[in-house]
């Protein structure tokens, strides 16, 4: 491994080599821990009750989430990413914690970091960081206001504001990559391509982005209506080191969408289905092994460089899924012809 | 422009451009969006594969209304599908533009003009947004005018936007149109030079692209549409196999290259290709002069009147069907099938020639776009009259030989369902569909579910039509999809007509057949949706799509939040509060009054013409719309057909206006008016409907009995019909003549209406009288600019149809006018209005809208009927 290599060019690196292997679930594992109001708000002295602020324990708990963390890198993950999927200050305001934003963001890169850097140095093996961004409850493309179809919560300047400061703590903390997760409004993704770029003016180096889009029908489309085509093209000028699919449905209802984008799209692939459908009940109950066989169908077709898990995910569906798919060749990354490839809510490509 | 060059070719809609299109400044100067969002989706709908979006105007605001109108597009997924154009000469509106657009879109425009920093800068952030680009030929010392300088710039502009890692394929290049032929020297090689421009920077600039704005072009011919219409197609025709991959173009004003008139068009390749000419004159100065007997199409056309008699026979034919000419059509016929006996043909080659080779022609037109609903309907019966004419030949050599039928692409069942007697719409979806070469079965008016089911059987249909107006068509459209399926058939269902919609199609009749059921907008769409169903590789795919669109329909109306409702006690309370002491005096003339024969002459004048278009699928208002860029022409040359007809109906006297107007002592009861007949000592209960919807502070929950007076009030009732059009629509029908028959209901619909308005202005002046001296124009008269309003049962103030019966029998309208009721309770004769007089000035229309399942039980125990029949009467309203 060359000292000068880039994360990106790591990444690159070791995926070629095989399929590598994402993290799991945050939330079930930390809701099987059971915690109190008091472990939660620790001695932060809130206005608000914390319980059920699953970000903030990287200030309150480090431990828990160092412990999930690390039952991940013992289950197989290469690329593990923060628990900060709604550590941004839109999200935080429910619990009147907009002012800990950097603080979470920093402390949770930097509990990956230290695991990272000791697992690497125990085996070898390169570990990588994906300081996690979640999309926000605010949308920039639809109208909360079913009367008034124009009205919108928020705009593009604000929301590109709000991914760059977490972003830029993420950073400090020492992530490799920003990981744009669970993309459902694909003008909030290019709001935080945005923010990242801004980033990368400010600091004078790369700040690769990875981003994972997530679908709400089953034919295929996020919530502002994009078909997978034409997200990835609304997402390419953000040149990510991976795309890919997230959350959405379990990895069966997932497969087709998955197929569709490994075939276009000219960079690393990385999904993370949810364990199945959730139950009547709203559990999900699918079993490591399921999951781990149908995931292996996409790598048996060439269709996946990374995987991970979503929702209802545990350590045992990450090992399982490692286990599946060791010694299997990874997706090769295709080169398309170069052409204009527009979109609106569908893709639109002019003929050469 | 031929086929093979559009394939490849984009069109940028160009009608979301308030430079472009002076109907879409006026709505947004206007603050209409809700209009010109509408422009956008038809824009779609006509298949604009990408969509030009420019705000730049003097008096607007221009960032607000870009963000404002990108924002309202986002919403509506027809239009949101294809990628948008955002387009300025401001950089901050255009920047403002890409914080709204969620695809990946292209900015229009960039240049050089301010020097290549500020260039880069706007580059950067276009790739920061994710856009791609046009960018003019435009540098600091001015727009490239020649082919070097075009060329120059913009491998200069190339050169630098790849330099910082712009990716070429997202670049394209404008290398400006300029006017040619301006009496200028210099501007002689403007057409030429973009051209060749073009061919040279596709070649220095790999997976770059080109485009260009037309109308510069034929600036100087502004007013001769035939000379500037001319010169794009031909400029085209040119420039796209020279490598021009798209241009911003109405596409509707683009002719055919090959149907160009020969000389115009040799005059405009001179001109844009710079041609040595034989002469004295120059090229400009003869496409000048030639200009001139473009202008004023009319002496063009006698001209071409007597010249295309002329042609040989199968060219005639063709040129009668294109332009709708049936003069000759049956002797042309004739002569082609007697050529072809001679020379050993049969008689069906005349029709598998010649007139399918013509009727191709206008199908293609028509669905480009380039030719307009009236226009086929008169193709239509040329078509018809020349087969009529073949037919007893075709006859008699099957009796000789025991020959085949023409292969028809496929049989459709075309009715209008049990209840319902309107069929304007579906007879034009017939002729069309006939027009392009499929057998049309047509079982008419009020066809029960046994009749279509054994038609369809009986023909081996490859699919149905169903069509209706009034809205318990939409029930009856269901029990046919559940009969088709109980029957386990499995041929495609398309559902038309002015009620249906593509949210009910989904909801409630898709979900009762496995077959695949299709909403067909209007009828210019029905020959696209029979040829998918009909075709082996499209099939599959369409009805799939459908199906995904109609689940998402249904996804969307399960997931979207029901409007918020109010009790029924508590929307009462929020009752209109009208201020009685306004309430009119007692009519002058009380009573029930009969009108035999009320003057055609009269009702002329009180015609609405607007609706009368939009029946042809002429959008406008009239009487702009007959001076309308796109559909002008066809606009005219109808009226022009209407007014001849109407100087029939009214001079042979074809049509009798029969209407009965009443008015009685009334009470609000409630929601009730309570109607009393004095002379029969009864009273009569109108139960009405009220709005239940969560009203914002001061709006109150509307119901039709609050503009009456609980002590004591006045209601009238009225019902006019036009009697006397079967014994004309039979003679038409016996002379394949379509185009006269759907233009005699057309009219006779718009004498139903006039008549409706003429008898409400002498109920307002003479019979109530509350108004004497009332002096409207029939423009206010449109514009409801008058006392007192005429709602009718059906409609959105009293939703429930089944009031008509109750109004019938207060008019008596049968026995007085001849007015019946099917047991939809729609109208016979057809073309019929009618309808209740409120003569409070604080009444007007409103939309009942959404009822809770507390006023449906209500209003059933006050109609004194079971729960299921009210809710089979008001389902729209539930």
């Amino acid at each position: 491994m060359s000292v000068a290599a880039t994360p990106r060019e790591r990444l690159q690196a070791a995926a070629k080599e095989r399929v590598l292997i994402f993290d799991g679930a945050f939330g079930t594992q930390i809701q099987e821990r059971k915690l109190t109001e008091e472990d939660y708000a620790g001695d932060l002295g809130l206005n608000a009750d914390q319980k059920g602020n699953n970000d903030i324990l990287a200030l309150t708990q480090p431990d828990v989430i160092s412990d999930i963390t690390r039952a991940y890198l013992d289950a197989g993950s290469d690329v593990i990413s923060t628990n900060t999927f709604s550590a941004n200050r839109i999200s935080q305001a429910d619990y009147a914690a907009e002012d800990q934003v950097a603080a979470i963001n920093i402390a949770s890169g930097k509990i990956a970091r230290e695991l990272a850097t000791e697992y690497e140095a125990k085996d070898g093996r390169p570990r990588f960081i994906a300081g996690a961004i979640g999309p926000t409850n605010k949308t920039l493309s639809l109208s909360p206001d079913v009367e008034d179809p124009g009205f919108r919560e928020i705009d593009f300047d604000e929301l590109t504001a709000v991914y760059k400061e977490q972003a830029a703590a993420l950073v400090e903390g020492g992530v490799d990559f920003i990981l744009i997760e669970t993309v459902f409004d694909t003008l909030n993704a290019k709001a935080g391509v945005m923010a990242v770029k801004q980033l990368e003016t400010e600091l004078g180096r790369e700040v690769p982005v990875m981003i994972s889009m997530t679908l709400t029908d089953l034919s295929g489309r996020n919530l502002s209506g994009h078909t997978v085509e034409a997200f990835w093209y609304a997402v390419r000028h953000a040149n990510p080191v991976t795309i890919g699919l997230n959350c959405s449905f379990g990895a069966d209802q997932l497969r087709p969408h998955v197929q569709v984008l490994s075939g276009i799209a000219d960079t690393l692939l990385m999904a993370y289905p949810n364990a199945g459908l959730p139950n009547e009940l709203g559990e999900y109950d699918e079993m490591p092994d399921t999951t781990a066989g149908l995931v292996k169908e996409w790598v048996d077709k060439g269709q996946v460089n990374i995987l991970g898990g979503c929702c209802g995910s545990s350590p045992a569906h990450i090992e399982a899924m490692a286990k599946a798919v060791a010694g299997i060749d990874p997706r090769g990354v295709p080169s398309p012809e170069p052409a204009m490839r527009l979109s609106g809510l569908e893709a639109f490509t002019v003929s050469t | 422009m031929t086929e093979q060059s559009t394939a490849r070719f984009i069109n940028v809609g160009e009608r979301t451009n308030v430079t472009g299109s002076a109907r879409f400044k006026k709505l947004i100067m206007a603050d209409d969006y809700t209009a010109a969002v509408e422009v956008a989706r038809q824009q779609v709908e006509n298949g604009a594969q990408i969509i030009d979006v420019n705000m730049d105007e003097g008096l607007l605001d221009a960032e607000a209304a870009m963000t404002t109108f990108l924002k309202l597009i986002a919403a509506e997924p027809d239009i949101a599908r294809v990628p948008v154009m955002v387009d300025s000469s401001k950089w901050d509106v255009i920047e403002a533009g890409l914080k709204c657009v969620s695809g990946k879109p292209i900015v229009n425009s960039i240049s050089m003009k301010e020097g290549e920093e500020a260039f880069l800068e706007q580059a950067r952030k276009c790739m920061a947004y994710g856009a791609a680009v046009v960018v003019m030929a435009f540098d600091t010392e001015g727009q490239a005018d020649t082919k070097e300088r075009k060329v120059e710039i913009c491998k200069r502009a190339y050169d630098l936007l790849v330099g910082i890692g712009f990716p070429p394929e997202d670049i394209i290049f404008d290398a400006n149109v300029f006017a040619v032929a301006t009496g200028i020297e210099e501007h002689d090689r403007y057409g030429l030079d973009f051209i060749e421009a073009v061919r040279e920077i596709k070649a220095q600039c790999p997976h770059a692209k080109t485009s260009g704005g037309l109308s510069n072009l034929s600036f100087s011919f502004r007013g001769n549409e035939t000379v500037r219409r001319a010169m794009h197609s031909v400029f085209l025709y040119h420039a796209i196999p020279a490598g021009l991959d798209m241009a911003i173009v109405n596409a509707g004003q683009l002719d055919v290259y090959d149907t160009i008139d020969p000389v115009l068009r040799d005059a405009c390749e001179d001109v844009i290709l710079m041609r040595p000419v034989e002469g004295e004159d120059t090229a400009t100065e003869r496409l000048i002069a030639l200009a001139e007997s473009f202008k004023g199409k009319s002496k063009e056309d006698e001209k071409q009147e007597a010249e295309w008699r002329g042609w040989e026979v199968t060219r005639r034919l063709e040129h009668a069907l294109v332009k709708g000419i049936d003069a000759h059509v049956v002797s042309d016929t004739e002569e082609a099938r007697a050529a072809l006996a001679a020379s050993g043909g049969r008689p069906i080659e005349v029709i598998e020639g010649p007139l399918m080779d013509g009727m191709n022609v206008v199908g293609d037109l028509f669905g480009s776009g380039k030719m307009f609903l009236p226009q086929v309907v008169k193709s239509a019966r040329v078509m018809k009259k020349a087969v009529a004419h073949l037919i007893p030949y075709i006859e008699e050599e099957k009796a000789l030989l025991g020959g085949e039928d023409a292969k028809a692409k496929g049989t459709i069942i075309m009715a209008t369902v049990k209840g319902d007697v309107h069929d304007i719409g579906k007879n034009i979806v017939g002729v069309v569909l006939q027009c392009n070469g499929y057998e049309v079965v047509d079982m008419g008016v009020m066809v029960p579910w046994q009749d279509i089911l054994k038609t369809a059987n009986d023909n081996n249909a490859d699919m149905i039509g169903l069509s209706g107006l009034i809205t318990p068509s939409l029930d009856e459209m269901v029990t046919v999809a559940e009969e088709m399926q109980r029957a386990e058939m499995t041929m495609p269902l398309l559902i038309g007509g002015a009620t249906t919609s593509k949210v009910h199609t989904a909801l409630k009749i898709d979900t009762n057949y496995d077959g695949p059921v299709i909403h067909v907008l209007d009828a210019s769409r029905a020959v696209g949706v029979a040829s998918k169903l009909l075709s082996d590789t499209q099939r599959d795919p369409f009805v799939g799509e459908v199906a995904d669109e109609y689940t998402h329909v249904r996804d969307a109306r399960a997931g979207k939040a029901e409007k918020q409702l109010m009790s029924i006690e508590e929307a009462r309370a929020n009752y209109y509060d009208a201020y009685l002491s306004d309430k009119p005096a007692p009519p002058a003339k009380p009573g029930v009054h009969v009108f035999d024969d009320w003057s055609l002459e009269d009702l002329r004048e009180f015609i609405d013409w607007t609706p009368f278009f939009r029946a042809w699928e002429l959008h406008g208002t009239y009487p702009k719309i007959l001076d309308d860029e796109v559909v002008g022409e066809s606009a005219r040359s109808l009226k022009a057909d209407a007014d001849a007809m109407l100087d029939k109906i009214i001079s042979e006297k074809w049509l009798t206006a029969r209407g009965v107007a009443g008015f009685w002592p009334c009470a609000r009861d409630g929601d009730d008016i309570t109607v009393h007949r004095v002379r029969r000592e009864e009273h009569v209960r109108l139960p009405m409907l009220r709005q239940q919807i969560k009203k914002s502070r001061d709006r109150a929950n509307m119901c039709l009995a609050d503009f009456i007076d609980p002590d004591g009030d006045w209601i009238g009732g009225f019902a006019v019909g036009i009697h006397g059009i079967e014994e004309h629509s039979a003679r038409f029908q016996e002379d394949k003549d379509d185009y006269s028959d759907i233009l005699l209901k057309a009219l006779a619909d718009r004498f139903a209406e006039a008549f409706a308005e003429a008898l409400h202005q002498h109920t307002r002046k003479d019979l109530w009288g509350y108004a004497p001296g009332e002096q409207l124009t029939n423009q206010a008269m449109i514009k409801e600019e008058y006392r007192g309003i005429r709602p009718a049962p059906g409609y959105p103030a009293c939703p429930d149809h089944s009031l008509k019966p109750i109004l019938f029998e207060l008019l008596e309208a049968e026995a007085n006018v001849g007015l019946s009721l099917t047991e939809s309770f729609a109208m016979w004769p057809t073309a019929a209005v009618s309808g209740f007089y409120f003569g409070h000035p604080e009444s007007q229309y409103f939309g009942v809208a959404k009822i809770g399942r507390d006023q449906l039980e209500d209003y059933a125990t006050r109609r004194g009927v079971d729960l299921a029949t009210a809710e089979r009467w008001l389902r729209p309203n539930l």
